[in-house]
């Protein structure tokens, strides 16, 4: 790991994955979507309102992993005071966010017919919120607090101290009876879901994820020349 | 051991004379319970089933809002740099100035809540559940809300911004505090011993958060 330590070599590493990295999110989107919209069967209860839930439990999956990532590299930027930890957690954030409500809102969409209601108050909806939240007050640090050396100690810390949501909402759904279906996609005892459901919804959640690591390495790419030219301002208001 | 005591009194003391402390938040408590009612209405059926829960969310809010002295005023006048360098670890410091938040803050207000919950015509079997969940949640509260603090430290109107950080973090504590009130009650002994172990986890955990943070703005 040490060696993409050094910012330069990782602008050299990432942009040149970075159009490979589309190209593969483009095909593997295609190939997922004509599975979710075309080959996959309507649910003999839901009916074609199930095809929401290809758009919706990747988001969820992703938001929860776009944290999972936050929090390692504030770990790492703690342990091993890697000058790109701090950058990679920084910018993963709003990504997530974008993820976390992209999930609230179609599981909102899907539970209107299918509940009755826009929202339920159970343990899953409850925590996925909060996991929100977490979002949102992660990125207000960062703007609230103008020296960028400082934000970044501060931030480290309240990206662990919420790490501690991301096992509950994982087990909300077997801790607590929720109107929320339990897991059933990743389970010990094996999938519950037809081949014919779970092989698009599987190729999406790698398609997101592709997309979120093209996301990132973008964010991360703009993020460090915006410290550059943070640097380069400094140096020229202390010449003049 | 003896700094910390000494610590520990001069916290409560100036808490005490400073105002500020217990009176006031009580005092605050007090104005949102009369405020409540006049919203939601004077009926009494509904104002019993509403009544834990407005006591819990009144708390933590008296809690959060008081949540910005645990440090504030030592930063600024440069006492934490003195505890910073005195001899026990910021961490024990951290934790020293929570409990003292929470003797003369949470503590006392968790006391009287249960009892001011006779205004909401609260039912009286759940005023001991109610109690005993608010002492031991209480403690956990002044001991998230001394990580908020120390995280919004040095920021102009951080008040806004505690709020953000901890709330998510007080949900358990809110979620399993009413499960202890209301609900059956075959639920109030298995939610008080997951109120203990929240309390317990955030005493080990919450200094050295809020240690972590003082730290960054110390440099």
């Amino acid at each position: 790991m040490q060696q993409f330590a050094n910012p330069t070599r990782f602008l050299a590493i990432a942009n040149k994955a970075l159009p490979l990295i589309w190209v593969l999110t483009i095909i593997l989107f295609a190939i997922g979507l004509y599975g979710a919209l075309v080959t996959a069967p309507p649910d003999y209860q839901q009916g074609e309102t199930v095809r929401i839930m290809f758009v919706h439990v990747p988001a969820a999956w992703l938001a929860m992993l776009v944290y999972t990532v936050m929090a390692l590299a504030s770990a790492v930027a703690i342990i091993f005071r890697h000058p790109l930890a701090d950058v990679a957690a920084k910018s993963a954030a709003p990504i997530g966010a974008v993820f976390c409500f992209l999930a609230l809102a179609t599981g909102s969409l899907w539970g209107k017919p299918m509940w009755g209601a826009w929202w339920v108050w159970d343990a899953r909806l409850t925590s996925m919120f909060v996991l929100f939240l977490l979002y949102v007050g992660y990125i207000a640090i960062w703007q609230a607090i103008e020296e960028p050396g400082r934000a970044a100690m501060i931030a480290r810390i309240v990206a662990l101290v919420g790490f501690i949501n991301i096992p509950v909402i994982k087990f909300s759904v077997d801790w607590w009876n929720t109107l929320h279906q339990p897991a059933s996609v990743l389970r010990m005892d094996g999938s519950t879901i037809d081949w014919s459901i779970r092989w698009p919804l599987l190729v999406l959640g790698l398609a997101y994820t592709l997309l979120f690591l093209a996301l990132h390495l973008m964010s991360m790419r703009s993020e460090i020349a915006a410290r550059k030219l943070r640097n380069l301002q400094i140096a020229r208001s202390g010449e003049a | 051991m003896t700094l910390l005591a000494a610590l520990l009194r001069r916290d409560l003391i100036l808490a005490a004379r400073q105002g500020g402390g217990a009176g006031t938040a009580l005092g605050f408590f007090l104005a949102v319970l009369v405020l409540l009612p006049i919203g939601i209405g004077p009926d009494q059926a509904t104002l019993q089933r509403l009544a834990p829960g407005i006591l819990w969310i009144t708390l933590l809010l008296s809690v959060l809002l008081s949540a910005d002295r645990i440090f504030q005023q030592d930063f600024e006048d440069g006492s934490l740099e003195v505890m910073a360098m005195a001899p026990p670890s910021l961490e024990l410091v951290a934790l020293t100035k929570a409990v003292a938040h929470w003797l003369s803050t949470s503590l006392p207000l968790s006391i009287a809540a249960p009892f001011l919950g006779i205004l909401l015509n609260l039912r009286t079997e759940v005023i001991w559940p109610l109690a005993l969940a608010m002492i031991l949640g209480s403690f956990a509260l002044s001991l998230l809300a001394s990580i908020g603090a120390s995280l919004t430290l040095n920021i102009r109107r951080g008040g806004l911004l505690i709020s953000i950080l901890v709330l998510p973090l007080y949900v358990p504590i809110l979620v399993f505090g009413m499960s202890a009130t209301t609900g059956n009650p075959e639920m109030i002994n298995p939610s008080l011993l997951i109120l203990a172990a929240i309390t317990l986890a955030s005493f080990v955990l919450a200094p050295i958060a809020a240690a972590a943070a003082l730290r960054a703005y110390l440099k």
